[in-house]
């Protein structure tokens, strides 16, 4: 049966796949940045969710989960903040934004070959 | 319960952040007297309250604004926590030491930013780390292990190379990915018993499918972030890329904060809710992570890669306890030796991780490189940091009377109650791949060099002196942890059976090393390549495949998934089996 809250669930759960579906297949690191914030907003709604049913407190609405949420809210977006100024950074000094492995392999390996003084 | 040693629990969380804040305030010049001050206050709160927990002999609460759970937040501090926090406390101790020289405040006075940051993010690690031991709900375990992930990042790239920067944000990445499915699992438990509160969900959790998903989740999400095999994906670039004095936290402190928050969730939480099957899983990743990081760790050519990588392989040994700590009926998790082994573990694995880094470090700064080829001649020229190496490496090989031998000591004997042979062999066979590494390593420090060694500069006796003292704590552990466990346990290094069973494991080690690294060991070797490394050179290479096979980005997130589902299938299993 569609309630509202199992409406909001299932929109939940489909955020979150869609989420993880594009932290793995993304190789762009901004991309996966948004990625973590759509898993991050699917997470968010299903608390939400729980609140509205009352949770297992059994009262009509149960605040907790939404001060809780204001709290995980706060902390996604300090991870977003952190993560998008070392996408910058990284920019800022190798001209690329990529995470590939093979790339650092590369440079890794030229730095063995190399002795440095 | 005392009021001053409950007082002592909000401290150990406060003081570490404080001194963040005064830090900041004060600027470059005085960050690093403000750590020092910190610490000191810090060590002393800490040690407190591990004396008002001795004498009151049960677990300390402090109640949040004196609001009780399920609305109300509470610090509790059981033995669990408070063993964790002094191990802690005395590593940041050591750290802090070995980093005095190298992140002094700058001389002409204009500040530069990594010492800055180094100090305010070595006290923030401490703190995240505390209120991890401490915190007794969900809700605040994943803000603390947050805490601990934004402050451990910015280490690994704190000079800045681009290079370190790539590490540092897919260290993020990986984490982030992980802490949602930790909060994911945190949201459906609450759904299910309106309480986060780890006391009061531990009468409530029944065996059920969101029981079951919640720990799934949380499980492997926390996994990410300890980077166990085959979840490693970000360790071994982030910890051989930082700065030594970086490493040694990261590898020391960072990664015992979400495995110890496994440890609170398996025993904890659910200890009725896991099955011991799904504990088997959790061992048996364990066990790959000892076979695959020692064998590429033995592969690497750059000495700060091989100590990365012998993390790899520690990380294993301590989940190999979760399945031994079941009871006789192998229905619910048990709070006995099990455990008592894997803290054990935990701290010895910390101080001498840390002791090695710390020695790894130096040669690096005193040589300019760290190649494990040209080390020829070091152990003359750096005598106490070579010394401090190999006292590291005794440590962690569980040579009597460390703590890793003790703890090995309580894991044989509960698998050999249990009758599962099969860790015994794991734990017997694991010491022989450490030895392995550290004779590949000694044997190249001790060859006679063709031209004589020239040290870029002198090691600071400080730095030396601590990067020995902590190995000499973890070889030393297990006689300051004698007091829990019964005396017999310990037998007299020297006797002829101790004797012959480290020659055994040191022989085997040498064995492996001289099979599977990539060059030639020593001059006797390099004549020509044997049948013995021709047979194992392949499989060696084998090896290093699956790790890079695992450290790539989409494999690692698939396998990431992939453990969520087989662990639920495991519980779920388990119940019906």
């Amino acid at each position: 049966m569609i309630t509202a809250a199992n409406l909001f669930g299932l929109c939940a759960a489909a955020l979150i796949g869609l989420g993880l579906f594009g932290l793995i297949t993304n190789p762009h690191p901004l991309r996966k940045i948004l990625a973590f914030n759509i898993i991050g907003s699917g997470v968010f709604l299903l608390f939400g969710v729980i609140a509205y049913r009352g949770a297992g407190a059994g009262m009509a609405a149960d605040p907790v989960p939404q001060a809780l949420l204001i709290t995980g809210i706060v902390v996604a977006f300090s991870a977003t903040a952190l993560a998008v100024a070392l996408l910058l950074r990284l920019h800022d000094e190798t001209g690329s934004a990529s995470l590939s492995a093979e790339a650092t392999d590369t440079e890794s390996r030229a730095e063995q070959d190399t002795p440095s003084s | 319960m005392t009021e001053l040693g409950s007082l002592a629990l909000v401290l150990a969380v406060l003081l570490p952040f404080l001194g963040v804040l005064a830090g900041l305030v004060l600027g470059g010049r005085n960050v690093r007297a403000v750590a020092l001050i910190t610490i000191l206050a810090g060590l002393a709160v800490v040690v407190s309250s591990a004396f008002s927990f001795v004498q009151s002999a049960q677990p300390l609460t402090y109640l949040l604004g004196a609001w009780a759970p399920p609305l109300g937040i509470a610090l509790r501090a059981d033995g669990l926590s408070v063993a964790m926090m002094l191990a802690v406390a005395v590593v940041v101790a050591g750290i802090a030491a070995y980093a005095w020289s190298d992140f002094a405040p700058p001389a002409d006075g204009v500040e530069k930013r990594a010492p800055f940051m180094y100090w305010l993010l070595l006290l923030a690690v401490w703190g995240s780390l505390n209120l991890v031991f401490l915190s007794g709900d969900l809700f605040t375990l994943y803000v603390a292990l947050e805490l601990l992930t934004f402050s451990g990042v910015p280490l690994v790239c704190l000079d800045g190379r681009g290079e370190t920067l790539r590490s540092a944000l897919r260290y993020l990445l990986f984490a982030l990915a992980g802490s949602l499915l930790y909060l994911l699992g945190a949201v459906l438990l609450y759904g299910a018993y309106g309480t986060l509160d780890i006391a009061l969900l531990a009468g409530l959790v029944r065996p059920g499918p969101i029981a079951w998903t919640a720990a799934a989740l949380m499980t492997v999400g926390l996994l990410a972030k300890t980077a166990l095999f085959p979840l490693h994906i970000w360790l071994p670039p982030a910890h051989a890329g930082a700065p030594a004095a970086g490493s040694a936290i990261l590898s020391a402190l960072v990664i015992k904060g979400s495995w110890f928050l496994v440890v609170r969730l398996w025993f904890d939480v659910m200890p009725g809710v896991v099955t011991l099957s799904s504990a088997q899983l959790l061992a048996a990743m364990g066990a790959l992570a000892i076979l695959v990081g020692s064998i590429v760790a033995l592969r690497q050519q750059r000495l700060k890669l091989l100590v990365a990588y012998s993390t790899v392989a520690q990380i294993g040994y301590l989940f190999l306890m979760f399945p031994l700590a079941f009871d006789a009926s192998g229905a619910i998790l048990i709070n006995g030796a099990a455990l008592d082994a894997g803290v054990l573990q935990a701290s010895a694995h910390a101080t001498a991780k840390a002791g090695m880094f710390m020695a790894a470090g130096l040669i690096y700064a005193s040589l300019g490189h760290d190649r494990i080829a040209d080390l020829a001649g070091v152990a003359r020229a750096m005598p106490i940091t070579v010394l401090a190496f190999a006292v590291a490496g005794l440590a962690l090989m569980g040579v009597v009377p460390s703590g890793a031998y003790l703890a090995k000591k309580l894991l044989l004997d509960a698998a050999g109650e249990s009758g599962q042979w099969w860790w015994t062999v794991v734990l017997q066979g694991g010491a022989a791949f450490t030895a392995g590494y550290m004779v590949l390593v000694l044997v190249s420090v001790f060859r006679r060099p063709s031209v004589p060694v020239v040290l870029l500069k002198r090691a600071s006796r400080l730095s030396e002196a601590a990067a020995l003292s902590l190995a000499v704590c973890s070889l030393l552990l297990a006689l300051a942890a004698l007091g829990p466990v019964p005396g017999d346990l310990i037998s007299n290094p020297l006797a002829p059976k101790e004797l012959l069973s480290t020659l055994a494991v040191v022989v085997g080690g040498g064995l492996l090393a001289f099979g599977l690294s990539r060059r030639s060991l020593s001059a006797v070797a390099a004549a020509d390549d044997g049948y013995v490394r021709r047979i194992m050179g392949p499989a060696g290479a084998v090896f290093e495949r699956m790790d890079e096979f695992a450290r790539r980005w989409t494999s690692a997130s698939v396998l990431l998934l992939s453990l969520a589902g087989l662990f639920t299938w495991l519980m779920i299993k388990g119940v019906a089996g």
